[in-house]
């Protein structure tokens, strides 16, 4: 027997652990609004990517966003009112146009030459207003996620916005492994073959897409209807597909869908079933907190509102059960400080997501791992 | 783009010198926290010993996110003083800086861009020029000189931008004609979408914003940043009075009214310092000699009929043109 003691457990995270607070990259585009959320009539208010922002259309319709305080002291402009081309701070009357210069000050004739509020970059694309809150000079609009089934005719379907109580990533790891809709949905999309059945991740670029195929099973509720609406009175054995792309820094497009079993939709003939594009794009509202942008588009039966609101109606029951599930574990993350993540195979296709935003992050010149509470920012 | 109006005051080193042009020399210096500074930041400098002299200075380029910082400093008798301290600058030596502050923020989403740059002026607009360029931007730069030996960055520039340069020298008798320029701008298509950015001496702004104004072009897209530091008249001494205090004090020409004043205890009130907020208007209850005004609070009427001034920037200049005669303003303190 020694004297000598083992040395202490090591508290330091394994260097692999995944960050649980993940940081979000500035330089993205991310969806501030749906487009009619966004008016000449009164400013939105909505903060992206932790800077607060006063969301409001010109006199052209040309969607606007500016930092949502005022250059003197710092009033909410989102208070404020429209005036044509010009927002005026609803506190001392200071006005700014859209591209964030003040126009206007109370008892003076001249306006101060540093009086100017920042002006994001905005691009208005597939009926969402999107915004650039990081160095302007690197706003690509032609880097916006592809989500062209928004408004593409081809296309039919509709969505809402979620205030998630959680850090962005958990949507996206939530997104990007769908074995727990067996357990999180079992009344309507889960099933047992999803996590008996193989999938495939691939990853390229900015991208990273996960392939799950589940032949000739069983369509749970949700696609029975859907078979039905298309196929009326269907009966028996589906071949279910789950396709999820995910595109840099937090869009999620999943091509989801049922078709007849072995009519050949694994071989690339859909038309023997009913096909849905679940679109997903998160936005960071602060560490803690995001904007969980969804729509479910179809691509048959195009012109039935009714499907469109049961559609819309059954996936907002749906993800409320991820949005409970979601603000539950953040306060099991805060609550427990000292425990780290560790990941499974399933993880796969949300680990190579992680490393895609620590690139870009890395890039910014910032960790991925944010704050702990009361840490500052 | 982020609004920096306040940021902390730390240590720089100067770890780079060199002369870019006859009185002009570059200064790089590595902050203590690094922070990238965008096109358009400046950062101030103390330039008094322990005393509250600070200067304003554009950060030409900005490396390594801020950890290199680049400004370039013109010794001029009529500035306001502080490039002699940064004339006499060693490698090695310490400034106390602050972070990079923005007042001049490069606009996105303009048709077209025209910078105007007046002598050192051009160091406000290096930056934007080439933030312009890799935007892929519709620009053209304008810049304005004596002589090509006092233009800094001359080459560097044309190099960098080429058909896009425009190059105007007094002594070349190819002197800026702000009117042509102006007129050209309200003539082409994009005229109401066009943003001139300017930075050079008080006279050459002000026939830019006067020209704009007789085209009717936008106010709000006539970008400019001032110091204070040029005026009308080459700066020269001169004497306040303070008869509510009943006291008499000397400006020097490389201070200001407001530095004198604190520096002799006088209580101010005062902001910007540089002529933009109006925080330090003071009455002027009798002249000799003439006002330049220099800031760019009061509106060119105001300059002319009302009798305030700009404690930060307002300087006198004597009417005649002895050695002895100094101008005497008194002045009325809020």
């Amino acid at each position: 027997m020694t004297l000598t003691s083992p040395p202490p457990a090591e508290t330091a995270p394994p260097p692999t652990a995944a960050a649980k607070i993940f940081n979000y990259p500035r330089n993205a585009w991310y969806v501030a609004a749906w487009d009619h959320e966004v008016t000449g009539k009164r400013p939105l208010a909505r903060t992206i990517a932790g800077v607060p922002l006063a969301l409001w259309r010109n006199s052209e319709g040309r969607a606007v966003a500016l930092a949502d305080a005022c250059w003197h002291r710092l009033a909410p402009l989102s208070k404020g009112k429209i005036l044509g081309d010009e927002l005026q701070c609803p506190y001392h009357g200071l006005r700014y146009n859209a591209t964030g210069r003040c126009t206007g000050m109370p008892a003076q004739e001249t306006i101060n030459p540093s009086a100017v509020v920042p002006s994001y970059p905005v691009v208005e694309r597939y009926r969402y207003v999107w915004v650039w809150v990081g160095d302007p000079d690197l706003a690509d609009p032609t880097t916006v996620p592809d989500m062209y089934q928004m408004d593409d005719p081809a296309w039919a379907g509709d969505g809402e916005t979620i205030h998630a109580d959680c850090n962005y990533q958990l949507v996206l790891d939530n997104l990007m492994d769908l074995t727990h809709e067996e357990f999180v949905h079992s009344s309507s999309i889960g099933q047992e073959e999803l996590s008996e059945a193989e999938f495939d991740v691939t990853h390229e670029g900015n991208t990273v897409t996960v392939t799950r195929w589940m032949r000739d099973i069983t369509p749970p509720p949700f696609w029975l209807k859907n078979m039905r609406d298309k196929f009326p009175g269907f009966e028996g054995k589906v071949d279910r597909w789950q396709i999820i792309t995910f595109e840099a820094p937090s869009t999620i497009r999943i091509d989801v869908g049922v078709a007849k079993a072995g009519t050949g939709a694994p071989e690339g003939d859909r038309s023997q079933g009913v096909n849905g594009y679940v679109m997903n794009t998160i936005t960071p509202e602060t560490d803690r907190t995001c904007h969980y942008f969804w729509a479910f588009m179809r691509n048959y039966c195009l012109n039935s509102q009714t499907i469109t609101t049961q559609l819309r109606q059954g996936v907002r029951g749906v993800f409320g059960e991820d949005e409970d599930m979601l603000r539950a574990q953040q306060r099991a993350i805060e609550a427990n400080p000292e425990h780290e993540f560790y990941s499974l195979n399933i993880d796969a296709g949300g680990m190579w997501v992680r490393q895609i935003l620590e690139r870009m992050l890395a890039a910014e010149g910032r960790p991925s791992s944010a704050p702990a509470l009361g840490q500052g920012v | 783009m982020v609004v920096q109006a306040q940021t902390r005051w730390q240590r720089a080193r100067v770890v780079e010198l060199a002369d870019v042009a006859d009185g002009v020399r570059r200064i790089v210096v590595e902050p203590e926290y690094p922070e990238h500074a965008a096109p358009g930041t400046h950062i101030d400098v103390e330039t008094g010993n322990g005393t509250r002299r600070v200067r304003s200075y554009s950060v030409v380029r900005s490396e390594g996110r801020g950890r290199r910082l680049t400004l370039s400093v013109q010794l001029s008798p009529t500035s306001r003083g502080g490039s002699a301290a940064m004339h006499r600058l060693r490698v090695g030596d310490e400034l106390t800086v602050t972070g990079p502050l923005q007042s001049f923020p490069l606009a996105v989403g303009a048709t077209r861009y025209v910078l105007v740059a007046g002598g050192i002026g051009v160091t406000a607009l290096v930056a934007m020029a080439s933030a312009l360029r890799r935007r892929g931007a519709d620009y053209e730069l304008v810049l304005v000189g004596r002589s090509r030996a006092v233009m800094a960055y001359l080459d560097d520039l044309v190099a960098e931008h080429g058909d896009r340069v425009r190059v105007h020298v007094d002594d070349e008798g190819t002197s800026l004609a702000v009117d042509d320029l102006v007129a050209g701008i309200a003539q082409a298509p994009a005229s109401a979408a066009t943003e001139l950015y300017m930075c050079g001496p008080i006279g050459l702004m002000d026939a830019i914003a006067r020209s704009w104004d007789e085209h009717d072009l936008p106010t709000t897209n006539l970008r400019f940043e001032t110091f204070g530091s040029s005026g009308r008249h080459p700066a020269e001494e001169f004497l306040v009075r303070l008869p509510q205090l009943d006291r008499e004090i000397t400006v020097a020409p490389d201070t200001s009214i407001l530095d004198a004043l604190e520096a002799a205890g006088v209580d101010t009130l005062s902001e910007c310092r540089k002529g933009e907020c109006g925080l330090c208007l003071a009455k002027v209850v009798g002249a000799t000699g003439t006002i330049d005004h220099r800031d760019v609070f009061l509106s060119e009427s105001q300059k002319e009929h009302s009798n305030s001034l700009c404690l930060c920037v307002s300087r006198a200049v004597a009417a005649g043109s002895g050695p002895n005669q100094h101008a005497v303003i008194s002045l009325h303190l809020t």
